[in-house]
């Protein structure tokens, strides 16, 4: 029993599965152990992608299952069991918290930073899962794959001969093509990426990915 | 399709609702105005030379006149949906406002669930229930796919939804887009109708009551429910407005509607349906080339 309890007498709670619980604001509100807090969460969206904290003012994060994080556009009383809320984000409890295709998707074109740009044939592979070695001179770890949609068949084909992805922060020009595109609201973000040893893993789930003509 | 013989005194030129009964029927996507804008999406078809014809009544909803397009950009970032023209008329009639708290009584596999979330700008809540687990996995992925935030996905029987988990907070919109025999899907399954019974049809026109009541129930006096089927059973359609009617506070609304529709029937196999029911719209596969559709719009009135 001793070991079960905390030194001012209470059981300390542990994750429960089977229902959602609000992410703590801070760690001073934490009760649950290894539960990420919200502040770690936003803090992670801006420090590693630039996303504005404010991106997130008018939404709530809950824990269901050890370490997956999910985004809602609301609020709800916690704890809450019923089946979902809102969508997956992120997963925590783990080294490196890993955000979700359909996060980055969904929120993915507020990210400044660690944007990977993919020309049309690379990122055709990268929608079917494949793994391909890419040049990056940005951060190792989890990236957001992003690409030019609507521009035809041919993907951006006037850079010809310009095979590699391009960072944003490596363009020559004063302006990065992502905030060129961002301008023009072409680039659009694909999913995450893991970038390691100069290869870019899809990590596009089993169930999401497709075949696409090039 | 003799089946569909029992509806040739309700139906205008019986002759073109058959025929029409018997094409296949042409595919459509809604763009999901979450993460895209119409015209964006309308412009990566386009670079990928997939034809399409927008519908009039409906910003956002394309149907194609060729074959059903394979897997393509647009689709693969969530930014279209699969769903038929005539699919999205109970969403667009429930018109829900940003902000509102809605029931989505029957939500799998989440076509309307979403189509509402994109009609709130993904803001308030949309609950959506279903007693299916598989359908609700369904569900779920197309809601991620789509981005859409703003849904509570409940697994339960709609006859018995708990408001508990939400603070027992009232509805103010409730789309009851129930199970049916699903006579007016009849073009794109065409064996829709091989297992079609009279007491199938009137042992699932009991749970349609059960939910219908269940929804105007739990909805704010003032407030919206809708009734929907994609069948033309007047048992499985007004019948079961009028129970509601006669059970229930609420009372039947007229609604605009940009499809050629006829009228909700006043009454059936002798039996009378209130004359508000001529308000609610009946839409046939011959009118707009779409499949079949029953909507009815009711507005909870006070106990």
């Amino acid at each position: 029993m001793s070991d079960e309890r905390d030194g001012d007498g209470t059981v300390p709670e542990t994750n429960d599965g089977q229902r959602f619980d609000r992410l703590p604001t801070t760690e001073a509100e934490r009760t649950v152990e290894g539960r990420a807090t919200r502040e770690e969460v936003v803090t992670l969206f801006a420090d590693r992608f630039g996303i504005p904290p404010e991106t997130f003012d008018d939404y709530t994060f809950w824990e269901k299952g050890a370490g997956k994080i999910w985004i809602y556009a609301g609020d709800a009383s916690t704890p809450l069991e019923i089946e979902a809320i809102g969508m997956t984000c992120l997963r925590t409890r783990q080294e490196h918290w890993k955000p979700t295709t359909d996060f980055v998707q969904r929120f993915g074109q507020h990210a400044t930073e660690c944007v990977i740009e993919l020309e049309r044939e690379q990122a055709r592979r990268f929608a079917t899962g494949e793994d391909q070695e890419l040049e990056w001179d940005g951060d190792w770890g989890y990236l957001i794959a992003a690409h030019e949609v609507g521009v035809g068949s041919e993907g951006r084909s006037s850079r010809d001969g310009e095979s590699e992805a391009r960072s944003a922060s490596n363009s020559s020009s004063g302006r990065s093509p992502r905030e060129e595109a961002v301008e023009r609201e072409a680039l659009e973000p694909l999913g995450v990426g893991l970038y390691v040893h100069g290869e870019l893993r899809s990590m596009v789930p089993k169930g999401r990915q497709r075949d696409l003509e090039s | 399709m003799e089946v569909l013989d029992r509806y040739e005194s309700i139906v205008d030129d019986f002759a073109a609702f058959t025929a029409a009964c018997e094409r296949p029927l042409p595919s459509a996507v809604r763009v999901n105005t979450i993460k895209t804008t119409v015209e964006r999406a309308r412009a990566a078809l386009d670079a990928e030379d997939i034809t399409y014809d927008p519908v009039d009544w409906y910003p956002g909803l394309l149907k194609f006149p060729d074959d059903q397009p394979g897997t393509n950009w647009p689709y693969f970032h969530g930014w279209i949906y699969g769903q038929e023209e005539v699919s999205a008329v109970p969403a667009e009639v429930l018109d829900p406002e940003p902000g509102e708290r809605v029931w989505d009584a029957c939500a799998a596999p989440g076509s309307k669930t979403s189509q509402l979330a994109a009609l709130m700008d993904d803001d308030g809540v949309v609950v959506a229930t279903d007693s299916n687990l598989g359908r609700l996995s369904a569900l779920r992925s197309n809601a991620e796919r789509l981005g859409v935030t703003n849904v509570a996905v409940t697994h339960e029987d709609a006859r018995n939804h708990s408001l508990k988990p939400f603070d027992n907070a009232e509805y103010d919109r409730a789309l009851v887009d129930v199970p049916c025999s699903c006579e007016g899907t009849i073009r794109k399954n065409p064996d829709a109708l091989d297992d079609w019974e009279y007491d199938h049809v009137k042992g699932i026109s009991g749970v349609q009551k059960g939910v219908l009541r269940r929804a105007v129930q739990a909805t704010k006096e003032g407030g919206t429910v809708v009734y929907s089927t994609c069948t033309f059973a007047p048992e499985e359609n007004e019948a079961v407005v009028q129970h509601a009617l006669e059970t229930e506070s609420c009372r039947v609304v007229d609604f605009d509607l940009g499809l050629e529709h006829s009228p909700g029937l006043t009454e059936w196999d002798g039996e009378a349906f209130d004359s508000s029911l001529a308000n609610a719209a009946r839409i046939y596969p011959h009118q707009n080339d779409t499949g079949g559709f029953f909507v009815a719009k009711l507005e909870v009135t006070a106990e």
